[in-house]
């Protein structure tokens, strides 16, 4: 028994919700809306892969069964997969894409300012990286969210189609489990009730000014990405991302 | 060349003679080597060129988007995943920048993408072959980047001064991009193993003569060249570049230990320079005229992102209306 059982399950759940988030966002090249937003999507994956990396290298070292980042990002397959079930929805509209990115945003912001103070000193610092690019992703999807929200009938009409199609799987991000819990006891991981209540009020305000409806909370249900329990989503998006690792295990690229 | 066939509408090069006032006023000053600038004085005819050739440009940009799109979600490590995002964010920049340089000449990005949608512009030919394995996204930025960067090194000396300043920034970055898809390749050819090695190898010979049609036709039917020299909006022919590229990337391909699809390809001592086969120039102009193997996806998909993102951008202008009538109010 590895005793960086519960910090190891943590960075995974870090490194994969941010690889899936920036897998999802490279769908869109050659696809966005304008150029700037061509630039912006990429820019943004660009930093969440990075991260992931980050996370992974100090998983691996925890971990020291001889697996590499690599390994861990296209060799495991989705029972283990520890990622946020909202970030391996599909884009659908740039309305689901943007709500998407904000809702996970909102989230990632506060995570990654509380584990800026953690008390596990290689944590704090790639938080503390990662913050300062979360901290413009989240200014960016907000304005998004907004402009979209209170903008013509059409994109609020959008809008309004895209948060239930989303919107249930943010369960996990108020509610945190069993391990999130000891990592906070520990001085490791946020406190979940004030990640939770953070996060809630940054979405309240900006769906306010975005004149959208701000649903109930979601509730608990059947699935769960800390478990490994995903949608139908998430095996597909693997199937494409780990495809050449798989095809040519023995390969050097 | 990401502009590979620019009309310029001109039938023969005018002698300083036949020129008005203005006119030998103008090619005077090219022929001192004094940039033009977006508020003086240009025949026309060269504005018209420099529109056409800066959005081909830009058009390129963002077309080549697509083949490296096709991989990025299937890049097999992160690092490699990294790189590839890193350089289409690049691309993005850079089209960017070139409809900024084409709008100093008083075009409209908006109207100069309809044409690239409707068929009307051209972007470079190269991308309208498909990327079908790993190693085209090494042979991508280490040949199409390449042929690129010899024909924007010297277009860092055009005589307009936006499309040369764009030039110089545009070239640091590429050249990054060349070494990173060399790199590509060289890892796969010297830890890979066989499987790899053959991808390689069947990336170059997709690639190879693709990437020497982008320098355009050959200097006997290249009826434009002549004025755009005279312009110095190209600097040098179509066919010295070509072989710079040629002298230039044979000993990196023999240092892959790889060959070209060329029986032909052989040093001339005599030339100093790689004698090398004909270039397929029916193929060359059925891809120009629509007829390649991607043309129609790769128009439709940047078509399509645009028409189906029309709802994206009306939002942002209405915000951006309603903000400013809130603060007009306070």
């Amino acid at each position: 028994m590895n005793p960086n059982n519960d910090k190891i399950e943590y960075l995974l759940r870090l490194a994969d919700s941010a690889l899936i988030q920036g897998q999802r966002l490279c769908e869109w090249c050659g696809r966005a809306p304008a150029l700037e937003e061509e630039l912006a999507l990429m820019n943004v994956g660009l930093d969440l892969v990075g991260q992931a990396r980050n996370w992974y290298e100090y998983a691996v070292e925890l971990l020291n069964d001889g697996r590499d980042a690599d390994q861990l990002a296209f060799r495991r397959d989705e029972r283990a997969f520890r990622n946020l079930l909202l970030v391996e929805q599909p884009n659908g509209d740039f309305a689901v894409t943007m709500t998407k990115q904000f809702l996970y945003d909102a989230w990632h912001f506060h995570v990654l300012r509380a584990l800026s103070d953690s008390s596990d000193a290689r944590i704090a610092a790639i938080a503390a990286k990662g913050l300062k690019e979360v901290t413009y992703h989240l200014r960016r999807s907000g304005e998004w969210v907004e402009r979209l929200g209170d903008g013509t009938e059409e994109s609020h009409k959008r809008m309004l189609a895209a948060i239930p199609q989303v919107w249930r799987f943010t369960v996990e991000m108020t509610n945190a489990d069993e391990v999130e819990q000891r990592l906070f006891a520990e001085g490791v991981a946020p406190n979940p009730e004030e990640l939770a209540a953070a996060w809630k009020a940054k979405v309240a305000d900006i769906f306010s000014s975005a004149t959208l409806p701000l649903p109930e909370p979601a509730v608990n249900f059947y699935l769960s990405g800390r478990r490994g329990l995903h949608t139908e989503h998430l095996g597909i998006l693997l199937a494409e991302m780990q495809f050449l690792q798989r095809a040519y295990p023995d390969a050097t690229w | 060349m990401y502009a590979q066939l620019v009309e310029t509408g001109v039938k023969r090069v005018k002698a300083l003679d036949e020129m008005s006032a203005e006119e030998r006023a103008f090619q005077e000053k090219i022929d001192a080597e004094i940039k033009i600038e977006a508020k003086n004085w240009m025949p026309d005819a060269y504005r018209q060129t420099l529109i056409r050739q800066i959005s081909q440009h830009a058009h390129s940009e963002i077309v080549g988007m697509l083949p490296e799109g096709n991989w990025v979600t299937r890049a097999p490590t992160l690092k490699r995943k990294l790189q590839l995002m890193a350089k289409i964010q690049d691309e993005a920049g850079h089209g960017l920048y070139l409809y900024s340089a084409m709008e100093t000449l008083g075009a409209d990005r908006d109207e100069e993408i309809a044409k690239l949608h409707s068929g009307k512009a051209k972007y470079s030919s190269i991308f309208n072959y498909p990327t079908l394995n790993w190693a085209d996204m090494g042979a991508v930025g280490w040949l199409v980047d390449g042929a690129a960067i010899v024909n924007q090194v010297v277009l860092q000396r055009t005589s307009y001064g936006p499309y040369s300043r764009a030039m110089i920034r545009i070239c640091k970055e590429e050249s990054f991009h060349q070494r990173q898809g060399y790199e590509i390749l060289l890892t796969m050819m010297r830890h890979g193993t066989q499987a790899q090695k053959d991808m390689v190898q069947d990336a170059i010979n997709r690639l190879w003569w693709p990437a020497l049609m982008m320098f355009g036709p050959s200097d006997e039917h290249s009826p434009n060249s002549a004025q755009s020299m005279a312009w110095k909006i190209k600097r040098q022919s179509n066919d010295e570049l070509r072989q710079r590229f040629i002298d230039q990337t044979v000993p990196q391909l023999e240092l892959l230990g790889c060959t070209a699809p060329d029986p032909h390809l052989k040093w001339n001592e005599e030339r100093g320079h790689y004698d090398f086969g004909e270039i397929q120039w029916e193929e060359f102009y059925e891809v120009l005229k629509g007829n390649g193997p991607c043309n129609a996806e790769r128009v439709a998909t940047r078509r399509n992102a645009i028409e189906s993102g029309a709802w994206v951008r009306e939002a942002a202008v209405a915000h951006a209306r309603k903000k400013q009538q809130k603060r007009d109010a306070a």
